[in-house]
């Protein structure tokens, strides 16, 4: 099952379960279907639970609130992440506000779906993905999926959390495919997934970087470097205790985020390791992440603008001080840099 | 088919009580207890009687910044407004939220918020789970003139026009956002129900000097959201007495005309309606003293319980960030 299929399957569960599931955002019943994830859902479930609207994401985000309150599970996409930024009102002074501010009387459920674009000339204004900003709300919870697997059981439990929850994909992790459990499979909000146990370093990455991060741990496995991998799944809340667990070990990290470094998930992981791992750590820690500036749109800019797995590699190489021979990796790139594989051929 | 004039006991003693409710605040806000900027309704209190007649108890409504004469009229629980001013556990949001946070689930009075215009869309989203529950509820969404300039107005008008849902919007037009006169914010010869109108939306204008006209009128559009299950644009011109925010007055400021308040103040719909009850011997002035001492007797007792009742405890372990 492709991310797509699964972001489906996890639809039609939630839907079949629940007739308070709604599902609305431009272009969910259109032709396209938001890339196929809401595919046959206006079909199954009828043109009330499951319908297209104006472009008016503020208010979009607002109706979904009052949803909430009148006893729905509003699930809204937005095809770019980009485009939420006109509803941060609705968001962050009413959708997150609302339990604590009204003395818990009322909670909000509610689930926004949205699309991280990437590459083929995506450009400043549909590549961005401000998780980080969100992370830094009280009251939201912010699920970073990594695969079809945990996209599915995320997506679930966001659906039924009880307070809003947004909900990021990254373009990047459509085609990828994996083997998905059946029926109502679940993956909790707020824990972290060690993907791999290792001794000499961990690796603490989100949403597409643990996909790079996952194809450095082949090269490294091979070469006998003992790499523990953390999928953050939520980037609030933060599986902590995993994270701290797991440096008090290794003694050594680099933490990936899978936007610009600056004030990132990566920064605060980095500031809270210092703060309780201090007397394990054996190496300063690392942090990696997309440049601090505004994205290109040329091909020919856009190059090293992601951390890809060779450039883990280069990290970890300069952490343990060995040679890693990183650099023959890079002349091995086949496909180019703005696409995730030939399959991609825009436009997005 | 009821004459108006039966109506107007009721909503006198609604519009009273908010009128004295308020001018309590006002006069305790010197002392520091009550912590938190609040907007006061005295002049416009025509509409938190207008919903006491016309709204039923599950009728959704969502306010704004100047909530208190919505809160009261829809049927909010007096003694938790008064404690949620003093930051007491026992307010409505257990001191989390203050004056501009007003919240009753048992009347449906769904929330107030503070950002301009943010209850808007809200409201329709209410509405909107009310169509989709079949049920003959409407959703009451209340806003100033100020907050039809916000564009999340426009988005959800749109949306509501688009796709029909028992919204009720009523814009309490009291000529000013803060200091700012709204000839200053939109064209002059742009009337903002008109506007709402042309965007599909139908509208009504009401003038709270005009009380029976407003009445009827008022009566009219919520009729019509409930059997039509179709939005409608309430706008009525009022005034606010005291200033945009505090216990005070701001005329000082020099920012409206002595005249225009002065005006205003003599065609008080609260002494209006007062008026006409009297002439027409439905009221006396000994029942007018028995009906403010009943009120100022229940204030009374609000501000004692409010004095009275804990503080809310800081709980670093539980802050309730997130429902369970
Ligand atoms: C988005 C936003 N901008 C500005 C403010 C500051 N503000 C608070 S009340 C207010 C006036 C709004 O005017 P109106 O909607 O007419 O309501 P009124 O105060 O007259 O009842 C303003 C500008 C705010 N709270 N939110
Ligand atoms: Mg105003």
């Amino acid at each position: 099952m492709n991310f797509p299929e699964a972001i489906n399957d996890a639809m039609k569960i939630a839907m079949s379960i629940d007739k308070k599931v709604i599902c609305y955002g431009l272009g969910v019943d259109d032709p396209k279907r938001i890339f196929g994830t809401t595919k046959r859902l206006k079909e199954r479930f009828g043109p009330e639970r499951v319908f297209d609207v104006p472009t008016s994401e503020n208010a979009l985000v607002g109706i979904g609130t009052g949803l909430a309150l009148g006893g729905y599970k509003p699930v809204f996409v937005s095809q770019r992440f980009d485009f939420i930024l006109l509803a941060i009102d609705q968001i962050v002074n009413a959708a997150a506000k609302w339990f604590y501010m009204f003395g818990s009387k009322n909670n909000i459920p509610f689930v926004i779906r949205l699309i991280v674009g990437r590459g083929w000339g995506q450009g400043p204004t549909h590549s961005q993905s401000y998780h980080a900003w969100f992370a830094n709300v009280p009251g939201l919870k912010v699920v970073m999926p990594s695969s079809p697997k945990n996209a599915k059981g995320l997506l679930l439990s966001s659906i039924f959390d009880k307070n809003p929850v947004i909900f990021v994909e990254n373009r990047w992790l459509y085609n990828i495919n994996e083997k998905v459990p059946t029926g109502d499979f679940r993956v909790p909000i707020g824990k972290a997934s060690v993907i791999q146990e290792g001794k000499d370093i961990t690796i603490i990455s989100n949403s597409f970087m643990t996909v790079e991060a996952k194809r450095a741990l082949k090269f490294l496995n091979d070469k006998k470097i003992s790499c523990e991998l953390i999928d953050l799944h939520t980037v609030r809340p933060v599986d902590w205790e995993t994270i701290y667990r797991s440096v008090n070990k290794t003694g050594r990290l680099i933490a990936i985020d899978s936007s610009s470094h600056n004030l990132s998930i990566a920064s605060e992981i980095i500031t809270r390791v210092i703060d309780k791992c201090w007397t394990k750590l054996k190496n300063k820690p690392v942090k990696m992440g997309l440049p601090d500036h505004i994205q290109p749109t040329s091909f020919a800019l856009t190059k090293n603008f992601y951390p890809d797995y060779i450039s883990i590699i280069k990290e970890i190489s300069s952490l343990l001080n060995i040679s890693l021979e990183w650099k023959k990796l890079q002349e091995k790139q086949e496909t180019p840099h703005d696409i995730p594989g030939t399959w991609f051929k825009g436009p997005f | 088919m009821k004459n108006v004039i039966d109506y107007y006991k009721k909503i006198y003693y609604v519009m009273k009580r908010i009128r004295l409710v308020e001018e309590e605040i006002s006069k305790n806000y010197k002392h520091q207890k009550m912590r938190c900027p609040t907007h006061l309704s005295i002049g416009q209190e025509l509409v938190g009687g207008l919903i006491s007649l016309f709204l039923k108890k599950n009728d959704f409504a969502i306010s704004t910044h100047r909530a208190h004469a919505h809160y009261l009229g829809k049927g909010g629980d007096l003694k938790a407004l008064i404690s949620e001013l003093y930051g007491k556990i026992t307010g409505c949001s257990k001191g989390r939220g203050g004056s501009m946070h007003l919240i009753d689930k048992k009347v449906s009075f769904m929330g107030s918020t503070a950002i301009v215009g943010s209850n808007i869309p809200i409201g329709v989203g209410l509405a909107l789970s009310i169509k989709f529950d079949k049920s003959n509820k409407i959703s009451c969404i209340f806003l100033g003139d100020g907050s039809i300039e916000e564009g999340v107005f426009f988005e959800s008008v749109n949306f509501t026009a688009v796709k029909p849902t028992p919204t009720l919007f009523i814009c309490e037009n009291n000529n000013y956002s803060v200091y700012t006169p709204i000839h200053l914010r939109q064209p002059s010869d742009r009337k903002i129900y008109e506007m709402v109108e042309s965007l599909g939306v139908k509208s009504f204008l009401a003038d709270s000097r005009d009380i029976n006209d407003t009445i009827i009128k008022f009566k009219k559009a919520v009729k019509f959201v409930r059997e039509n299950k179709q939005p409608v644009f309430f706008e009525i011109t009022t005034y606010r007495w005291k200033e945009h925010c505090g216990p005070n007055e701001d005329d000082h400021l020099k920012y409206r005309s002595e005249k225009e308040l002065s005006e205003w103040k003599k065609a008080d719909p609260l002494k209006e309606i007062e008026k006409v009850l009297l002439k027409n011997h439905l009221l006396t002035n000994i029942q007018i003293k028995k009906i403010t001492h009943k009120i100022k007797d229940e204030i009374a007792k609000a501000f004692d319980y409010a004095e009275k009742s804990e503080f809310p405890k800081f709980n670093s372990v539980n802050i309730d960030e997130y429902a369970n």
